[in-house]
């Protein structure tokens, strides 16, 4: 297939399901919407962290920091000094990449890889959820509340739940062209030479801590403004919801599952896992716990037999197929 | 002006010298070689010209300039390439985007398609390859796409860090074929290696490493029939 018409097909791919997303709302109830903006969402900081963990190589345990520090920065700004919430993402975007640069600036500087560096990430995410426990027993022991606001796109609040779909369907996609451009530029091969091997990239003149900066910045600030939605979306913040490791865990699942170091992975893997978690909570009702040990067992399962994520192992089907084609 | 020069560089590790005074003069078009055993501190001299270990006194400069001071980076910029030991490529890019990395820089990227054709034409493996990953390479591919990748940089010194090692004796012969081969074209070569007598066979001048000292240099013809090497490397 010529690279012409292939990329015509991919147009008309991106076209039929942006299309078939925008209208998804008018056709399914409450519950599902909230279903697809959840998919979206972890969809979202899954993309996030793609590019630092999934390109870069920089896997972090504990991305809950950034996503807890944005949530925080703009309800805390917004309930103090009365800050637009859409502002106020901005600038947890900005306190998000402002964290990140500094964790980020400590870890590379000393050359913790691997392992280590996935493990001072959750550090700082159990450590920064220790202090909001301490500080919020004091000034907010139910959690923060946002105040009810009128329906309108300027306050960040809706009567509706499509609203929120949409903002997430933007912001997903946003991220997904920000990973694509990533992906075919000079940055996406430095980030995959220093995940695929450090030594070989510095010897070809590649700044590693720079570019390793680079990727948590865009990485964190990304995840920060995803906090600031999820804010918005429950009109509370606590510190669990915010900087737990279980918010740690699920958002670097997707990718993980989906395909990490692929543009698409982790919002197949959002939805796989959320549509998963979805199927078993119902199938096994009534029996408490039992869904989660049928999700656990999947998720080994697909681990085990998918180490590269759904799309990294399609991608290996594909590639033993056509090396089959060739042969014969 | 010298093309290369260290001047009494002392290395080290913790509290271990790795690399002590050592004096060294490479000239342009030449091929230099630094052999001797393993943990005589070869590695770690080269490490300390690409800028990833810094010497704890003494001075490197390349065309007058220090780079002693410099990051590993604007080393590569100058045109010091190493390749480091141990075929590192990139195993799950494909075997042209790992030479395409090795010409990201402004003036690499510029004649990108000529260096392109050079590695072709020096190893016309990789080109019947391009597409594959580089992972699923043999041993020998992946030293030649290792160097490729290095000429694609535009070296005006190419340091090799052990590219026989581990390689059958045939492809020894290949991938030193092609060193006189990017030689001849104009690039200064540092080789290091523990084929002793292979490698100064090939080379014009010659460095003996001994625990982090110099203990011998000259012409290679020369060392090749030193008493002192016959007797260190072959036991007679």
């Amino acid at each position: 297939m010529s690279s012409t018409t292939q990329y015509t097909r991919n147009i008309l791919v991106i076209v039929v399901a942006g299309f078939i997303l925008i209208i998804l709302p008018h056709f399914i109830g409450d519950y599902y919407i909230h279903m697809a903006t959840m998919i979206l969402l972890y969809g979202y900081l899954g993309l996030a962290w793609n590019i630092l963990g999934g390109y870069a190589g920089q896997f972090s345990f504990g991305h809950a920091a950034f996503f807890g520090v944005g949530a925080f920065t703009s309800t805390l700004l917004q309930l103090n000094i009365g800050v637009n919430p859409w502002i106020g993402m901005f600038l947890a975007g900005i306190a998000g990449m402002l964290l990140g640069l500094f964790i980020g600036a400590l870890c590379f500087r000393y050359g913790l890889r691997g392992p280590y560096f996935a493990l001072a990430m959750l550090a700082l995410a159990e450590m920064l959820r220790l202090l909001a426990v301490q500080w919020m027993t004091v000034k907010y022991p139910l959690g923060i509340n946002i105040p009810i606001n009128t329906d309108s796109f300027w306050n960040f609040q809706f009567d509706k739940k499509a609203p929120y779909y949409y903002i997430m369907l933007f912001m997903t996609a946003a991220a997904l062209y920000l990973t694509h451009i990533i992906e075919v530029k000079r940055i996406g091969s430095y980030f995959k030479a220093i995940r695929e091997n450090e030594a070989a990239a510095e010897s070809l003149g590649i700044n590693l801590f720079k570019y390793k900066l680079l990727a948590m910045a865009i990485s964190s600030f990304l995840t920060a403004m995803g906090g600031t939605f999820y804010a918005q979306y429950y009109l509370i913040v606590d510190e669990e919801a915010a900087f737990g490791v279980n918010g740690s865990i699920e958002i670097l699942l997707g990718p993980i599952i989906g395909g990490a170091g692929t543009v698409f992975g982790p919002v197949l893997g959002a939805g796989v896992l959320e549509c998963l978690s979805e199927v078993t909570r119902d199938v096994f009702e009534g029996y408490g716990g039992v869904h989660l040990m049928v999700y656990g067992v999947i998720l080994v399962i697909t681990i085990i037999f998918l180490p590269e994520g759904i799309l990294g192992g399609l991608q290996l089907i594909f590639r033993k197929l056509k090396k089959r084609g060739r042969r014969h | 002006m010298s093309f290369l020069k260290a001047d009494e560089i002392n290395v080290q590790y913790e509290d271990m010298h790795v690399l002590q005074e050592v004096t060294m003069e490479i000239d342009q078009q030449k091929i230099v070689t630094i052999v001797g055993a393993n943990g005589a501190g070869k590695t770690t001299f080269l490490k300390t010209i690409a800028g990833i270990l810094r010497p704890t006194s003494g001075e490197i400069r390349f065309l007058g300039d220090r780079i002693d001071h410099l990051y590993p980076h604007k080393i590569v910029e100058k045109g010091l390439v190493r390749i480091p030991e141990g075929r590192k490529i990139f195993p799950s890019l494909s075997v042209l985007e790992n030479l395409e990395l090795g010409s990201y820089l402004p003036k690499p990227k510029a004649k990108r398609p000529e260096s392109l054709e050079k590695v072709f034409f020096l190893f016309p493996v990789l080109k019947e390859r391009s597409k594959q990953l580089a992972g699923t390479l043999s041993g020998g591919e992946q030293q030649m796409l290792a160097i490729g990748r290095g000429i694609m940089s535009l070296p005006r010194l190419l340091m090799l860090d052990e590219p026989s090692l581990g390689l059958a004796p045939v492809l020894v012969r290949e991938i030193f074929r092609s060193v006189r081969e990017i030689n001849k074209q104009g690039t200064t070569i540092l080789l290091v290696e523990q084929n002793v007598f292979t490698a100064l066979d090939l080379a014009h001048d010659g460095y003996v490493l001994e625990n982090g000292r110099i203990v011998l240099k000259g012409k290679s013809k020369d060392l090749l029939h030193n008493e002192h090497i016959k007797e260190a490397f072959l036991g007679i």
